[in-house]
């Protein structure tokens, strides 16, 4: 099981050697060497011209065929749905056609409304929990519903947003069902045949990609952040079934309970939700000169954002930052000021549709994504911009 | 308060470089770390026996290295720590992670509290920690910025949202993830440095855990790796020219005439 050497084959060549992505092989005395972190992708195998690679896959019985239907975990806040359900259902959409399958949105809250919109953008059913046990949203209720639900009607795929809750609650569900977990994926695809979810996603902080499956457990799951799939328009004429379940059985109790709630004021564009971004880094070098962002924001109407240094250093609330850490975020248009492009940064905004830098550095990676370049001081181009922007 | 803190050792790269000419990451060299976002879960560990007494017991899965970092643990105020080891765990996505984590921490003597960090620097999911607090029945509180307090049997924590943040009240023995904003992590004292020299680490292989060998390793992991590819950058961009007067005045047109303002 995993991977072994013929070193009886092995001559040292070392034609594996740069075909690891991982960088995890090397010759040592005429033979290969291989250090810890191995994903057992198979790219050494396909380079090794003496098939002294062997690569022995678990044997794993076959998927549970009897599950079918993608479901989709649509996530409210005080009977509000998310954007990402939406964003969700409309990838979710796509998935169930190339599987000939239902879409399913499933819903778990208290005092429900707007289901309706879950069928308009391309559920075919919508599964309603409605209890007060599930108020507050906290996460064992809500995995135990989730799970019972899935228990219940077997869907082969169950995808949800990678929110704070999401991010909490799925992974108890994934656990519950002993079933796998891909976090944060940037894409989702179908293999037909084989009706696996094909789960994409970055690791070492954006630098490599890899494709992930989940073969023989069902259902497949993963999780997905915000503003990484686009929202399909909805569709009013769209009717899905809504499907009350009831679950006021006992046993959906929680040891944990929300006492208190602070909502975070210094945000008044939703950064989620903003059409134009103004972002900060460490080049504007001290807190005050956020000021000259926040006012080009006013002018532009759009929410400010921040690198990491800034939030690490006190300047600006956590809530702001935009990466790999932060918030993912894709509007029309995001203006980057003094923030070099670091690959943390880039995972969470290289999907935006336009992007401008200013930046001092020409070297500054971030001209590498930017579809406007501006190689300049800030502090002389920001306030020019605000006045431009005033006169217009 | 015994509290149990996860720990993962990672490659130390904050900026993973890729040689160009093969497209590989580049990992000579790079020695191994405690995973960044661990630091604090330790540190909040250590500090809440500071405060409440108890005492803080440091466990990592990994290679037979992942000892240092387990060292490391103890020269900033871990009192025990244990390592789990074994070429069976090798492979091991979140979910054979988290259960061999929970059979090594149901091991333990009685625990109060799991604190984990919120996600690792290499394999960046997050999820082991509600893994492992849904195969031990306890309840897990994500995103914890603060604990306000902790006594009998109850913790009250603070917990950051995308919308702000919410005090949650949960039953012990719980587990939590913590967040950056939690602690700033102590350097190791003198005293800490020659009690980690001296420390005793034991290894748990999966027989002494008495872990199910399906449940471990790539055989307990659910998921798999098909394929890793590097991302393409397209470069896209035009930089605009000249004096920052007429580099404006360049933006807003480009700007204007593909109506994005
Ligand atoms: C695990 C991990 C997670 C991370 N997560 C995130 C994350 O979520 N988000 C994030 O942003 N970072 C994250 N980082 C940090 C990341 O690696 C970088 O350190 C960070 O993004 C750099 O921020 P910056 O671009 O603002 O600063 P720098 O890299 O210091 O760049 C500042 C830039 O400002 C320019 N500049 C200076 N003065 C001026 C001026 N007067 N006019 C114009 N330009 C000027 C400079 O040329 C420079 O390019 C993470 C790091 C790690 C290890």
């Amino acid at each position: 099981m995993g991977i072994r050497f013929d070193f009886d084959k092995c001559i040292g060549c070392g034609a594996c050697v740069p075909d690891c992505p991982f960088g995890l092989l090397d010759v040592v005395d005429d033979k290969v060497h291989l250090r810890e972190g191995c994903t057992l992708c198979g790219a050494c195998q396909e380079a090794c011209p003496y098939e002294a690679i062997i690569i022995e896959a678990v044997e794993q019985a076959p998927a549970d065929g009897s599950y079918r239907g993608v479901w989709v975990f649509a996530e409210q806040r005080d009977g509000r749905i998310k954007g990402v359900a939406y964003e969700l259902l409309s990838k979710g959409r796509e998935l169930a056609d190339a599987l000939g399958a239902e879409l399913c949105a499933v819903y778990l809250g208290h005092g429900v409304d707007g289901v309706g919109e879950l069928a308009a953008y391309g559920a075919d059913k919508v599964y309603v929990v409605d209890s007060p046990a599930l108020a507050d949203n906290q996460e064992e209720p809500l995995a135990e519903a989730l799970s019972e639900l899935v228990r219940q009607y077997k869907p082969e795929i169950v995808i949800a947003g990678a929110t704070s809750l999401g991010r909490s609650v799925i992974p108890r569900v994934a656990a519950v069902l002993k079933t796998g977990l891909t976090a944060d994926c940037t894409g989702l695809d179908i293999d037909p045949a084989a009706r696996l979810l094909l789960q994409t996603r970055p690791t070492f902080g954006g630098n490599v990609m890899a494709t992930i499956v989940c073969q023989a457990r069902r259902p497949q799951m993963a999780t997905v952040r915000p503003r990484v799939f686009k929202k399909a328009a909805p569709d009013g004429g769209r009717k899905g079934q809504i499907i009350k379940m009831d679950f006021s059985r006992e046993g959906m109790t929680s040891k944990t309970r929300l006492l208190s709630f602070v909502e975070d004021l210094t945000e008044k564009v939703k950064l989620d939700e903003a059409d134009i971004i103004v972002s900060g880094g460490r080049g504007l070098g001290k807190p005050e000169n956020f000021e000259l962002l926040k006012e080009l924001a006013q002018v532009l109407g759009a929410a400010l954002a921040s690198s990491r240094p800034p939030v690490d250093d006190g300047w600006i609330p956590y809530s702001h930052q935009v990466g790999q850490t932060g918030k993912t975020v894709s509007p029309k248009l995001y203006i980057a000021c003094g923030i070099s492009g670091s690959v943390q940064h880039m995972a969470g905004m290289q999907t935006s549709e336009c992007i401008v830098a200013i930046n001092e550095d020409p070297g500054a990676p971030i001209f590498e994504i930017a579809t406007y370049g501006i190689v300049g001081d800030l502090f002389k181009i920001v306030p020019l911009l605000i006045d431009k922007l005033k006169k217009e | 308060m015994n509290i149990v803190v996860c720990l993962k050792q990672v490659p130390g790269i904050t900026k993973v470089q890729i040689d160009p000419q093969t497209n590989t990451l580049i990992r000579q060299g790079v020695k191994g770390i405690i995973n960044p976002f661990d630091t604090y879960a330790l540190e909040e560990g250590v500090r809440l026996k500071e405060r409440y007494g108890g005492k803080v017991t440091a466990i990592s899965m990994g290679p037979p290295q992942a000892e240092e970092a387990l060292r490391e643990a103890i020269s900033v105020g871990a009192d025990e720590a244990v390592l789990l080891s074994d070429r069976a765990f090798a492979g091991a996505d979140t979910l054979a992670t988290a259960y061999t984590l929970a059979t090594a921490i149901q091991k333990l003597n009685q625990y109060h509290l799991v604190i984990c960090g919120r996600q690792t620097l290499d394999g960046d999911t997050g999820q082991v920690g509600p893994e492992l607090a849904e195969m031990l029945k306890i309840p897990f509180v994500a995103y914890v910025s603060k604990v306000e307090e902790a006594s009998d049997g109850v913790m009250r924590v603070r917990r950051m949202i995308e919308e702000g943040h919410e005090v949650i009240e949960t039953s012990l023995p719980a587990a939590i993830s913590v967040v950056k904003e939690i602690n700033t992590p102590r350097l190791p004292s003198l005293r800490g440095l020659s009690r980690a020299k001296s420390a005793v680490i034991p290894v748990w292989t999966a027989e002494e855990l008495g872990a199910d060998k399906d449940l471990v390793g790539l055989a307990g992991s659910a998921t798999k790796v098909v394929k890793v590819f590097f991302p393409q950058r397209v470069c896209r961009g035009e930089v605009l020219q000249g004096d920052p007067e007429s580099q404006v005045d360049a933006l807003l047109g480009k700007l204007g005439q593909a109506h994005i303002i």
